[in-house]
């Protein structure tokens, strides 16, 4: 037994390693003193973290990103869980279809998406617009809000709601009565994970966008290209520390689902 | 619509549900009476849930009427049917506490609130659990989560209370004790119940009338000694308590017995469906009604095994035909009798005790 449990170990750490090990690259790169990217660095300052405060580029990249991503989020989550109630609950001809429509974005390569979008947007001159924009981050994040939801309703007791409509319950009442607050966890974690996917999305912000619409992975995306120095490793960090602290809330929320159960 | 008796508070005419090609429910048609205990019994797939569901409004009838208490509730959603349903598996709201629970159909009345936690108080106290309300349905066991889902499902006094094999999820004591205790609620509360259960000998304690599902059809509708002593029907004979089963050649009608020969005995038995002299007929006798002797008038059977139950002896026998059949009797009578596993003997009743049904019918 103990040569296994010591393999074990030394297998989840070099893999733990494999993973973080990007990461931590990028955080302490990100605290450099050098004006290029070495590591390690020579020594450690903040003032990529006050260029990034100071850039006006940065500061409009993050203000487009949470204005794409909180309509986004929000109205993914409304829309996905809806839709999760129709095809779930109701006794719908071609479920199956409109199901497998809904998870479509997730499975078909985003450059394909993206391009549909850009095409379609022309048209329409969409493209460039927040509401163009804030369309495509729906689009991509649904899946996983249908997805979720719709699977934390499968395990939902669907007595629970004639039980309900017996006891006087309309189908209105019953639904915002049983069950919403019993989907809430799977709800509301959905919706973090749609903020934090809109937040990363990167191919479909960069062909519905412009130079004057761009969202933070464009502007390190564009960064990248060009003069190239620690302000994107901080922004990296940023992002890493929001998504970060979304996953805890998100496990935060599931454990107390778990406790419920 | 004819005005149904006086008295019924439910009328169901020629139920329908068809699934595919399949009828789960083929032209139910029964009445209840307002405060009778009405069971439907039968094994599963028969159609009583289906039947249950479809007088809650949770399924569709593909054809005939559902009249509850003088209307006819065809286009009438369930939450507006005056019922009240309890469900096997509780199905008591994990996310509210038993106060919150029970008083849910309250809410949905809008009872004034003072009323509704009068209301809601009385319930649980009815039910044992008055000190249970701020518990949520986890913190509770199986039986007293089934105790909260009766208080939820009687606090509003619908017309009508149904209930799905409520007790089927319990152990056998628990089962017995809450057999007993909505027994209890049912006489006092003056409630009407539709109950559905497989369990034949909860049937027969609980209700007033029993109606028999098979393949979607009610075999039988009666009391409980009705369906026991007279079972219209084989596959009543059958499910309904125990029964033995041997086939047997009509010689002739005497009033109202039938005289016919069981492995060459000339028996007697009670003629209630009419059947041709020299014809084959099915023969039904229970276990309790048998008579054993060593010799002397009676069917030919050989005694296979003697079961030791207490308070009463079961003997195993062996018919000349090969048949299985049971016989009971009281310890004192079984003692008397001085029979051993291996000894002939010889099988009698009382004709009145013998039902006789058309052969390969059921």
């Amino acid at each position: 037994m103990r040569p296994w449990r010591a393999l074990r170990v030394l297998v989840c750490t070099l893999v733990a390693i494999y993973l973080l090990a990007p990461l931590v690259v990028v955080l302490i790169i990100s605290f450099s003193s050098a004006a290029f990217l070495r590591f390690p660095p020579p020594g450690y300052s903040w003032r990529w973290y006050a260029n990034l405060l100071n850039d006006p580029a940065w500061m409009d990249a993050v203000g487009v990103s949470l204005r794409v991503l909180v309509p986004a989020a929000l109205a993914s989550t409304a829309l996905g869980t809806a839709s999760a109630v129709a095809l779930v609950r109701g006794r719908m001809l071609g479920a199956g279809v409109i199901g497998a429509f809904l998870m479509a974005p997730m499975v078909v390569p985003s450059i394909i998406t993206a391009a549909g979008l850009y095409i379609i947007y022309r048209g329409l001159g969409l493209n460039g617009t927040l509401t163009g924009m804030v369309i495509g981050h729906i689009i991509i994040t649904l899946p996983y809000v249908f997805a979720t939801v719709a699977s934390a309703l499968r395990s939902l007791d669907p007595r629970l709601e004639a039980a309900a409509a017996t006891l006087g319950a309309s189908p209105v009442t019953a639904f915002r009565r049983i069950t919403l607050p019993l989907l809430a966890p799977a709800v509301l974690s959905s919706l973090l994970f749609a903020m934090v996917l809109s937040f990363d999305e990167l191919i479909i912000s960069l062909f519905v966008g412009s130079a004057r619409l761009r969202t933070v992975p464009v502007q390190i995306w564009s960064n990248i290209r060009g003069d190239f120095d620690p302000t994107v490793a901080a922004i990296a960090s940023l992002c890493f520390l929001v998504a970060l602290t979304a996953l805890a809330l998100e496990a935060l929320l599931r454990r107390r689902n778990g406790d419920r159960e | 619509m004819t005005t149904p008796n006086p008295g019924t508070l439910l009328e169901l005419r020629g139920i329908r549900k068809q699934y595919g090609r399949h009828a789960a429910v083929d032209d139910v048609s029964l009445e209840l009476r307002q405060g009778e205990f009405l069971t439907f019994l039968g094994p599963s797939g028969s159609g009583k849930t289906t039947t249950l569901m479809m007088v809650a409004g949770l399924q569709q009838p593909d054809d005939g009427a559902i009249i509850l208490a003088g209307r006819s509730v065809d286009r009438v959603p369930p939450y507006r049917r005056d019922i009240g349903m309890v469900f096997q598996h509780y199905a008591l709201f994990p996310h509210m506490t038993v106060r919150r629970n029970v008083a849910f159909p309250l809410e949905m009345r809008s009872t004034p609130k003072a009323e509704a936690e009068r209301l809601v108080s009385a319930a649980l106290a009815m039910v044992g659990l008055p000190d249970h309300g701020d518990r949520m349905p986890r913190q509770l066991s199986g039986g007293q989560q089934q105790r909260v889902a009766l208080a939820r499902a009687m606090v509003y006094r619908p017309a009508l209370l149904l209930m799905d094999e409520p007790l089927g999820a319990l152990d056998k004591s628990l089962r017995e004790q809450l057999q007993m205790e909505i027994k209890r609620l049912h006489r006092e509360q003056r409630m009407s119940v539709l109950y559905v259960t497989h369990d034949q000998s909860e049937a027969l304690t609980m209700s007033d009338r029993i109606a028999v599902f098979n393949e979607g059809r009610i075999e039988q509708i009666g009391t409980p000694s009705d369906l026991y002593e007279r079972p219209a029907t084989r596959f009543v004979a059958g499910f309904v308590g125990e029964t033995n089963f041997v086939s047997a050649v009509v010689l002739g009608q005497e009033d109202n017995t039938y005289r016919v020969s069981v492995a060459g005995a000339p028996m007697a038995v009670s003629a209630r469906f009419v059947t041709a002299p020299g014809s084959t007929a099915m023969i039904a006798v229970r276990p309790e009604r048998i008579q054993l002797r060593r010799d002397g008038e009676g069917v030919p059977a050989e005694l296979v095994d003697l079961i030791y139950l207490g308070n009463a002896r079961r003997f195993v026998l062996r018919l000349a035909g090969g048949e299985e059949w049971t016989a009971l009797m009281q310890a004192d009578a079984a003692e008397e009798s001085g029979l051993h596993p291996g000894d002939a003997v010889r099988l009698s009743w009382q004709a009145h005790h013998a039902a006789a049904f058309p052969a390969g019918g059921h």
